[in-house]
């Protein structure tokens, strides 16, 4: 298999479904002639040509919206954002618009549309270009919302997003675009709603999204070797859809959760999955529920501050000692 | 260089501009002043270079080579109840106002002497007690706010002006329009700017924007609007004047738009290898160089010698390198830090009337 990295993950997802769909388009700022932002859409434009691979303007309520306006009639628009920090000047037209327009034309009108790009702190950037907004979007009946932490997710799930009748949101991170891993060759597709065991344990379990599931594996090597505790690690992948059933197994299995998000823990996506558990498992915990979220501050630029904000592996091992 | 072309070289320096009272009666220290502030803008944004290259400075930094007489001239026409606000291209502003280059360098290394204590960064620099607004990095986020600023110095009747900062692609935003219709419809006393440095990261004027120049678009708000070379420190004010003058005794808005350009990179993560040429930064660099072309001013006018431009840029060199240094020396906030200056009530607890919790684990 060959080994890819996930920026071409999500390049390879795209020109795949592309080449499949001629109804298949992709915009956003710098996606054509400068090969993307963080070169996500490089070689796009050259194999797909001008008609299908388009620049816009700084104007993401406007393209965003202009999206959902064609997804209506049909086409399959995959909108990037630079950064998901930029779509809230779009956020209407995603919160209003592409997440209640089925609804309200009584199932009339489908919005075939992806929105994607990176949302994540930890690069420096200081505090209006480092949110994390999975839990806002999720928040919205009529959203989808996917956070693929691996090179092999984000191809599947892209693929999976493109074909969806529904507007599906793809969150990426800018530190994971790099990351390697082998993807298979042949077409796969991965279904939204299943999460996936990234490690196996019987002690302790950790729920992430996102980089925060590959600093949960950093931090569960840590407690095997120094602790010996044996984590299993659950990669939610999909917000909106969520996989109960896994989830609730894993803490049967292991009665204690830990639940790592990078973003900020006030209604974040780990709330949901804390009262879904006490609901639902409540029997089976052998201790509270613990979260380990980002400090409960806008982002800090300073460097090596913003690197103690956001869970590290440090933090999330400290609070597994505190419930084992 | 002959002298008869010397000569030329000379009058062509004498224009309309140049002979404006507010340009013809400066003393020539406040000229030369001029020229240092636009080096030391150049110096500084230099050394921060050099620290990113070091690994001192992370995140984006978006430097302001090339375009120094847009906030050097109009911030030179503020006056004490003027205030202004920008975009993330805003170390010039920051030092035009005033900023020391040493709070402004340790912001960049994320150290707590910064001047938001290492919260900002290069991005969102502050000085309200300087009237300094900042330091937005949202695109066209903070023309609807310099529209507020100046919608406040109309109702506490102060006879203020804002001047409004952002670049050529700000223009494309919702906010920019919604920003300029309120203004106008209130009569608000702003002075929009647009800094057209010609491109919006890696993308043309003329691949973003249906309407050239820029500025044209006041048009649909019933608004004035001027256009400038915005490499001429003389021409820079003099339009700033006219359009503050506007302002100031009618509360007329304007949309001015300033030609320059930038020589390096959007922000120091563009390879800045697809947009444009090599060739078309150095005919910029070696003709239009707004500081090398106020300099030649300044000899022509005889207040400055080749030897006392090269001593200001020696000067300028050594106050960047020790802004450096000061910077490196500084400590880095405390983890405690994270959580404070986020509520006032919060960092003001014998005022707070709050109950319950405020921060979340
Ligand atoms: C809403 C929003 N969209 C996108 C960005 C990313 N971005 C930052 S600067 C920039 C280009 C802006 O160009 P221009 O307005 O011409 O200003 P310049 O950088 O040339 O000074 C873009 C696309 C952003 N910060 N905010
Ligand atoms: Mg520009």
């Amino acid at each position: 298999m060959p080994e890819i990295t996930y920026r071409e993950a999500v390049n390879q997802a795209m020109a795949e479904e592309m080449d499949r769909d001629s109804d298949t388009f992709v915009m956003g700022e710098e996606v054509a002639q400068y090969d993307g932002a963080y070169k996500v859409t490089e070689g796009l434009l050259k194999r797909f040509g001008e008609k299908r691979v388009l620049d816009t303007p700084i104007s993401e309520c406007g393209f965003a919206g202009l999206g959902i306006g064609a997804a209506m009639m049909g086409l399959r628009p995959i909108v990037e954002f630079m950064t998901w920090s930029f779509s809230f000047v779009a956020f209407d037209q995603i919160f209003n618009n592409a997440a209640n327009i089925r609804y309200m034309s009584g199932g009339e009108i489908n919005i075939p549309i992806v929105f994607r790009g990176p949302g994540n702190g930890g690069v420096n950037v200081g505090a209006t270009h480092s949110h994390t907004p999975e839990n806002f979007y999720a928040n919205a009946p009529g959203l989808k919302v996917i956070c693929p932490a691996t090179p092999y997710d984000a191809k599947g799930m892209l693929k999976t997003a493109i074909r969806d009748n529904d507007p599906v949101l793809m969150m990426e991170n800018t530190i994971l675009y790099n990351n390697k891993e082998e993807v298979p060759e042949e077409e796969y597709l991965i279904p939204f709603g299943k999460a996936d065991i990234k490690k196996e344990g019987t002690d302790l379990t950790f729920i992430a999204h996102g980089k925060a599931v590959l600093t949960c594996l950093k931090a569960a090597e840590i407690l095997e070797a120094e602790y010996e505790v044996d984590v299993e690690v659950v990669d939610l992948r999909s917000i909106r859809p969520l996989d109960e059933e896994t989830i609730l197994n894993s803490v049967k299995k292991t009665s204690r959760v830990i639940i790592v998000d990078e973003n900020k823990p006030f209604c974040g996506v780990g709330a949901q999955i804390a009262y879904i558990i006490q609901e639902k498992a409540f029997d089976y915990l052998d201790a509270p529920i613990k979260r380990v979220s980002a400090v409960d501050a806008p982002q800090i630029y300073s460097m090596p501050l913003e690197q103690v904000q956001l869970p590290n592996a440090q933090r999330i091992v400290q609070a597994a000692t505190s419930i084992i | 260089m002959s002298q008869t072309e010397a000569k030329e070289d000379k009058e062509s320096h004498v224009d309309a501009f140049s002979e404006n009272p507010i340009n013809k009666n400066l003393t020539a220290e406040e000229k030369i002043n001029f020229y240092r502030q636009m080096m030391e803008v150049r110096c500084f944004e230099e050394r921060a270079v050099h620290s990113y290259q070091q690994g001192k400075i992370g995140g984006f930094c978006h430097t302001y080579n090339g375009q120094e007489a847009v906030a050097i001239g109009t911030i030179s026409m503020m006056q004490s109840d003027d205030h202004i606000i920008t975009a993330y291209r805003d170390h010039a502003h920051g030092l035009a106002v005033g900023m020391n280059m040493n709070e402004c360098m340790a912001e960049l290394y994320g150290k707590v002497t910064g001047c938001s204590k290492g919260k900002g960064g290069s991005m969102h620099f502050f000085a309200p007690d300087k009237n300094y607004w900042g330091g937005h990095a949202i695109v066209g986020g903070q023309i609807p706010l310099g529209a507020g600023i100046a919608f406040a110095l109309k109702y506490k009747g102060t006879k203020g002006v804002c001047l409004c900062y952002m670049g050529d692609g700000a223009v494309n935003q919702g906010a920019f329009h919604e920003a300029l219709n309120l203004a106008a419809l209130w009569k608000l006393p702003v002075v929009f700017i647009i800094e057209n440095n010609r491109y919006s990261m890696g993308t043309s004027e003329a691949r973003s924007s249906s309407v050239s120049p820029l500025a044209r678009r006041a048009l649909a708000y019933d608004m004035g609007y001027d256009t400038g070379i915005g490499n001429s420190v003389y021409e820079v004010r003099v339009k700033t004047e006219q359009a503050m003058e506007k302002a100031r005794s009618k509360n007329v808005p304007t949309l001015l738009e300033f030609d320059t350009y930038r020589y390096r990179g959007h922000s120091m993560s563009d390879p800045d290898k697809t947009y444009r040429t090599k060739d078309e930064i150095a005919d910029y660099k070696n003709n239009q160089d707004p500081i090398m072309l106020f300099g030649s001013i300044l000899i022509d006018e005889g207040i400055a010698s080749e030897e006392s431009l090269i001593d200001i840029k020696k000067e300028s060199r050594k106050k960047a390198e020790a802004s450096a240094k000061f910077a490196d020396e500084s400590p880095f906030p405390e983890i405690e830090d994270i959580t404070k200056d986020v509520y006032w009530e919060e960092d003001n607890p014998e005022h707070k009337t709050s109950e319950g919790t405020m921060f979340f684990k």
